[in-house]
């Protein structure tokens, strides 16, 4: 592909031009509060880049929301919202921990794909039922799928509270077998870089292709941008509109899982964190294509990253959920975009 | 099995059951006349959510500075104007994906809420306690038995959410206003070819959707608690939502799906602390994911006898 | 400069311009309508009528030019500006709210009030009033979803009146009416004429022209290319102008040599999205190497019966036959697989993804099929080739396949679905509203294809509302009514006017008995 083409396209420079202005709106919001937004910055890129921990933990970071933005980015290739992706991911995880417990006798090449289909098919399923009530009920996605977050939270509340609770009355689970722990690559004081890093970078090439030279992601491509050509095509639309919550269910399941195997061992409550609401930011600034979704995940890592380094500088660091409730309205609105750009050309010319 | 009759027997005889139906209701109603001002005119308003939460910190904030709840309230009613307000711009004048645009808002609503949170009162979490706005003393009716129970002592909120739902239904169903909002939601076209300014009317169903919900925000902090916490609308505004889709983008619809979810939670609460059932701990999470079930088996069944706006989330462009 | 006195004149437009990206939709044109005519605009799909009212309606602006009202220039920035001069104007598409009732769609904008609250009693008298003036009856009460098309445009003329329109532009008024409707539209038109109004008529259906107006302008490629009174002038002269040369009214076509029954549909009962049926009852048959045309007014249940066929909406009772075989209950892709064909009435709708490439476009339907896709993966480059070759086959410009399928014009994209229906070898082609919105150059180009395809022994079912290509196209005609066939004829042995009263809802017994 040609580069220069890539970096002028349009949709990219609305990705570029909304980041940019949020983080100006951030800094304007700094000097308001009284902080210098050029020490903030500086902190926070200093967290993200300055030490090899940092420098891990950010792609520590950014492997499970490479996954959700690509779960939330093929569901945008349905034309499906999947809000969801947070009970995915817990869903996932649940399963991949408790599988996880059970393969202790079997070797690591047996156990790890175990608790890797197991966190799949559970984000799979979880995502399917939406898609399903989508499908032949008509409910629409965003309401079922934020429906399911929360009792996927509740599930794992009760379990974790429950029947599949460790030892000493801690809302956790058991530890995982050793045999389906992911292994460090290398490892700085208490930061270790985990292997999962592979597994997101596997999952991009993955969705690449499937998206691109497949008949399935034809398919699905297909009722994302027209349904009804689409049922004229001979394509089920309620099979793609399942088949797609499900692909889209499978990825977020793995980022649980990839946390539970490389990051805690076990399955603990804020394990899913804000990953599926992270996955819609990048899946919206990566504008649905893979490559542009795995760079968005490390942007949004480093954002995350470097603001503990922030917060100690005295910005609180719920500002980055700021950035990225500005990031995606700008997306959203991409026309204030090119209004400004227009309007700047415009002037240019006279 | 015996016992489980008697505590469902014991809730339904409780006036508390039924005072705790229209306290939950309250914010449900509230944010749910919201959704019907803001999608009768064609907008999709998936913010309601966070416009929600906005209301409950601007509650907080505003009574924690002055003193004053009822400024609490301004300040709340203000911020979900403002949240409503970049909603329209987006959505009207820029043609956005409404739903995306409702979930930035989500997002934008968290990060403010928690920013602030963190440089106002200096933690995370929660905010100190501060004065919420006085209850409706009836006096002497607080003595009835059983109804005085329920009505007795009721915050200005439920009172409020009522009142929203006849004023919506007559603005709606009996005004020139009502006849244009309807118009534009369903064929904006049509309504553009006769002079009227479709956004306009938009704007004003969006605006009009940022002071109820933030009604129903603000309930939740300065109402009864007096406090704000984190993300404490929890999922609130998507059940308003849900009610509105079952209540059919009616006013009365609405608030009578509000009433049963309200019902659903309230029956929930008061049947977990029934003793008779002697129930662990952990059963409190089973019991906490009932509304959410109840909202998907509602949501799936009752599509195809409730319709939308035709124009319902399409921006419409000119030209 | 010199003075001209336009005070005769309801309407002057005078040098009026309008460019869209791309196009000059309005180069130049004049248009003068004297006080109290009926004038049309006539001219092709594209030739800038429309674009041309709505600019005196202030939907849209002009670039250049001027506009007088009854001799006064009118600065007409929207259509409260168009209202307030007095000019109404009925859409071809009907602007009404659907589940508004009439008399809600007809104040609307104008709302009598009482106090803060609309006032609907006022409202609806004042609707009784104006019904009965103009000879317009029409219940105040009932919602504009549950009337039937000629109703809803008697809505949208008593609309026009309650805002006191001295002026009326009606786009296409008789698109979607019977022969039996459109002659009661023009009593009520002519009795608008009497009254004092002053009519602009936009049409492309030349013979209703000579029937109600005046004068004529007539437009092509956005400009005017001839003024004439319509005593002065016959059809030919005017399609002349239209198009621009000599047309070609008829298709040359051999008799058809019919085989065997390929299809065949039998009490049929079909309903529409709000669950009332649409087709009731209908049963038919189509022959290998026949075209069987349905005759109808839009909204007859026509949509309805080809969907059923194609297999995209459910069948309530009756049966479909397709080679022998019950496919009543087939999925769309099992139809395909058994060499049916379907060219779609809404191309944008049905027949094309407009946001894939033309080569995806190309495998619509067949993706799966194993020329193209090993199961799993796609085989691109076999797509590529046999994309080139159909491109060049049926001349799609520009012949680029990587080229999305919203950037190709409305001929174009059809060529891409016929060529792709085609080149699957159906034994039937389901064909609705094939020309709906081309040129004559792309019309002639279908037409001829739908033709050899016959000569090969395909039996083809042609939908269209267009009686002219009925008639051109059709081996057997059949007339459908309110989701039923009111009979059976050939092009030989009946006449447009015989067709038109079975699409009125006339038994074709009843009419030659009555002959």
């Amino acid at each position: 592909m040609n580069i220069k083409k890539y970096l002028l396209n349009e949709k990219v420079i609305i990705s570029l031009f909304s980041v940019l202005i949020s983080l100006v709106i951030a800094a304007i919001v700094m000097i308001v509060i009284g902080k210098n937004p050029l020490v903030a910055y500086a902190a926070l890129f200093y967290g993200a880049f300055g030490t090899k921990e940092a420098i891990i933990d950010n792609i520590m970071k950014a492997s499970p929301l490479i996954l959700t933005g690509l779960a939330v980015g093929f569901g945008f290739r349905a034309g499906l919202f999947n809000i969801g992706a947070n009970g995915q991911v817990i869903i996932g995880a649940l399963l991949s921990a408790y599988v996880g417990t059970l393969v202790g006798a079997y070797p690591f090449f047996l156990s790890i794909p175990l608790v890797m289909i197991a966190g799949m098919l559970g984000g799979a399923a979880w995502a399917a039922i939406a898609g399903w009530l989508k499908a032949y009920r008509g409910a629409h996605e965003v309401i079922t799928t934020i429906m399911l977050n929360y009792v996927a939270t509740f599930i794992a509340n009760y379990v974790v509270n429950g029947p599949f609770q460790a030892p000493g009355g801690v809302p956790k689970s058991p530890s995982i077998a050793y045999s389906a722990q992911f292994p460090n690559i290398m490892s700085v004081g208490a930061t270790s870089l985990s292997t999962i890093i592979f597994v997101s970078l596997a999952a991009i090439v993955v969705i690449y292709v499937i998206i691109q030279r497949t008949t399935i992601g034809y398919e699905v491509k297909a009722v994302g941008f027209n349904p009804y050509a689409a049922e004229y095509g001979g394509i089920s639309i309620g099979k793609n509109v399942v088949l797609a919550m499900a692909i889209s269910g499978a990825l977020a399941g793995l980022a649980g899982t990839t946390q539970v195997v490389g990051v805690y061992g076990r399955y603990f409550g804020a394990l899913s964190g804000s990953m599926g609401f992270d996955g819609i930011t990048i899946a919206l600034i990566g504008q649905n294509d893979p490559i542009g979704i795995a760079l968005a995940a490390f942007l949004i890592s480093s954002i995350r990253t470097g603001s503990n380094q922030m917060q100690i500088a005295g910005v609180p660091k719920d500002l980055v959920v700021i950035i990225q409730g500005i990031i995606i309205f700008l997306v959203a609105a991409n026309r204030i975009i090119k209004t400004i750009r227009i309007r700047k050309r415009k002037e240019a010319e006279a | 099995m015996n016992e489980w009759i008697q505590a469902i027997l014991n809730v339904f005889t409780n006036p508390t059951f039924y005072k705790s139906t229209l306290t939950q209701s309250t914010p449900l109603i509230l944010a749910a006349m919201g959704g019907v001002f803001s999608e009768t005119t064609g907008v999709t308003n998936i913010a309601l959510e966070g416009i929600m939460l906005m209301g409950a910190f601007g509650g907080v904030m505003g009574s924690y500075f002055t003193g004053n709840p009822w400024y609490g309230l301004a300040l709340g009613t203000f911020f979900g104007l403002a949240m409503a307000a970049l909603h329209a711009w987006a959505s009207i004048k820029y043609g956005a994906d409404q739903i995306i645009s409702g979930t930035a808002l989500i997002l934008l609503a968290q990060g403010i809420t928690g920013f602030a949170l963190v440089e106002l009162f200096g933690q995370p979490g929660s905010t100190d306690l501060v004065r919420s706005i006085p209850l409706v003393d009836l006096g002497s009716f607080k003595d009835v038995p059983f109804f005085g129970q329920i009505f007795g002592n009721l915050s200005p909120f439920v009172y409020m959410a009522f009142a929203s739902v006849i004023f919506g239904w007559i603005l709606i169903y009996k005004t020139k206003l009502g006849l244009r909002m309807r118009s534009v939601g369903n064929n904006p076209e049509a309504a553009d070819t006769l002079g009227i300014n479709v956004y306009n009317v938009r704007y004003f169903g969006v605006i009009m959707s940022g002071l109820f919900a933030a009604l129903g925000g603000a309930y939740l902090s300065i109402g009864e608690l007096g406090q704000f916490t984190t993300n404490m609308t929890n999922g609130r505004g998507f059940i308003a939502l849900a009610a509105m889709i079952i209540g059919n983008w009616n006013p009365v619809g609405a608030m009578s799906a509000s009433l049963l979810f309200g019902g659903a939670t309230a029956f929930n609460n008061q049947l977990q602390s029934q003793s008779v059932l002697n129930l662990s701990t952990n059963t409190q999470y089973i019991f906490g994911m009932i509304p959410y079930i109840i909202t998907l088996i509602v949501v799936a069944g009752f599509i195809g006898k409730s319709r939308a706006p035709s124009a319902d989330g399409i921006p419409y462009i000119k030209e | 400069m010199e003075k001209v006195d336009y005070s005769k004149y309801a309407v002057v437009m005078k040098g009026i311009t309008k460019r869209f990206p791309g196009v000059l939709a309005n180069d130049h044109v004049d248009l003068f309508v004297k006080k109290g005519e009926i004038h049309a605009i006539v001219g092709e799909n594209g030739a800038g009528k429309t674009t041309l009212m709505s600019q005196l309606y202030g939907l849209i602006r002009p670039d250049e030019g001027k506009i007088y009202i009854n001799g006064v220039e009118k600065q007409i920035r929207n259509p409260n500006d168009a209202i307030e001069a007095k000019i109404g104007m009925v859409h071809q598409h009907f602007m009404l709210v659907d589940r508004l009732s009439v008399v809600e769609n007809i104040v609307l904008g104008q709302e009598p009030v009482k106090g803060p609250f609309f006032d609907l009693g006022r409202a609806r008298k004042e609707i009784r009033e104006l019904s009965k003036k103009f000879g317009l009856l029409v219940d105040p009460d009932a919602i504009i979803e549950d009337l039937p098309v000629g109703m809803q445009q008697r809505v949208e003329i008593i609309k026009v009146l309650y805002r006191g329109a001295e002026i009326l532009i009606l786009d296409e008024p008789t698109a979607v009416l019977t022969p039996q409707e459109t002659n009661e539209l023009f009593e009520i038109l002519k009795n608008l004429q009497k009254q004092g109004r002053t009519i602009i008529l936009i049409t492309h259906k030349l013979n209703e022209v000579m029937a109600i107006t005046e004068s004529v302008t007539v437009m092509r490629l956005g400009k005017v290319t001839g003024v004439v009174k319509t005593a002065e002038t016959n059809p030919n002269q005017l399609a002349n102008m239209m198009v621009g040369r000599e047309v070609l009214l008829t298709v040359e076509k051999e008799k058809a040599h019919p085989g065997e029954e390929i299809l065949q549909v039998k009490n049929l009962v079909v309903k529409e999205n709000r669950g009332i049926e649409a087709v009731k009852g209908l049963s038919l048959s189509v022959k290998k190497g026949e075209i069987v045309g349905i005759a109808g007014v839009a909204g007859n249940g026509q949509t309805e019966l080809t969907e059923a066929i194609t297999g995209l909406r459910r069948v309530e009772s009756g049966k479909i036959i397709f080679k022998g075989e019950d496919i009543t209950n087939y999925s769309p892709k099992r139809r395909r697989e058994m060499g049916m064909g379907h060219i779609p009435e809404d191309r944008l709708k049905h027949g094309l993804i407009k946001l894939f490439p033309v080569y995806y476009n190309f495998i619509l339907g067949e993706h799966d099929n194993s020329k193209f896709s090993d199961g799993i993966f796609l085989k691109i480059e076999e797509i590529k080739r046999f994309s080139e070759e159909l491109v060049k086959r049926f001349d799609v410009r520009p012949p680029k396949i990587d080229l999305l399928g919203m950037n190709l014009s409305g001929g174009n994209q059809q060529k891409v679905i016929v060529a792709r229906e085609i080149a699957f070898n159906p034994m039937l082609m389901v064909v609705s509203q094939p020309t709906r919105g081309l040129d004559v150059g792309a019309i002639e180009f279908i037409h001829k294809t739908l033709i050899s395809m016959r000569d090969k022994g395909i039996g083809i079912l042609l939908v269209s509302m267009e009686l002219e290509e009925i008639f051109s196209l059709s081996d057997r005609i059949l007339a459908i009514y309110e989701g039923r066939i009111m009979g059976e004829t050939t092009p030989d042995k009946t006449t447009p006017e015989e067709v038109g009263l079975m699409m009125a809802g006339h038994k074709l017994e009843d009419i030659r008995q009555e002959a």
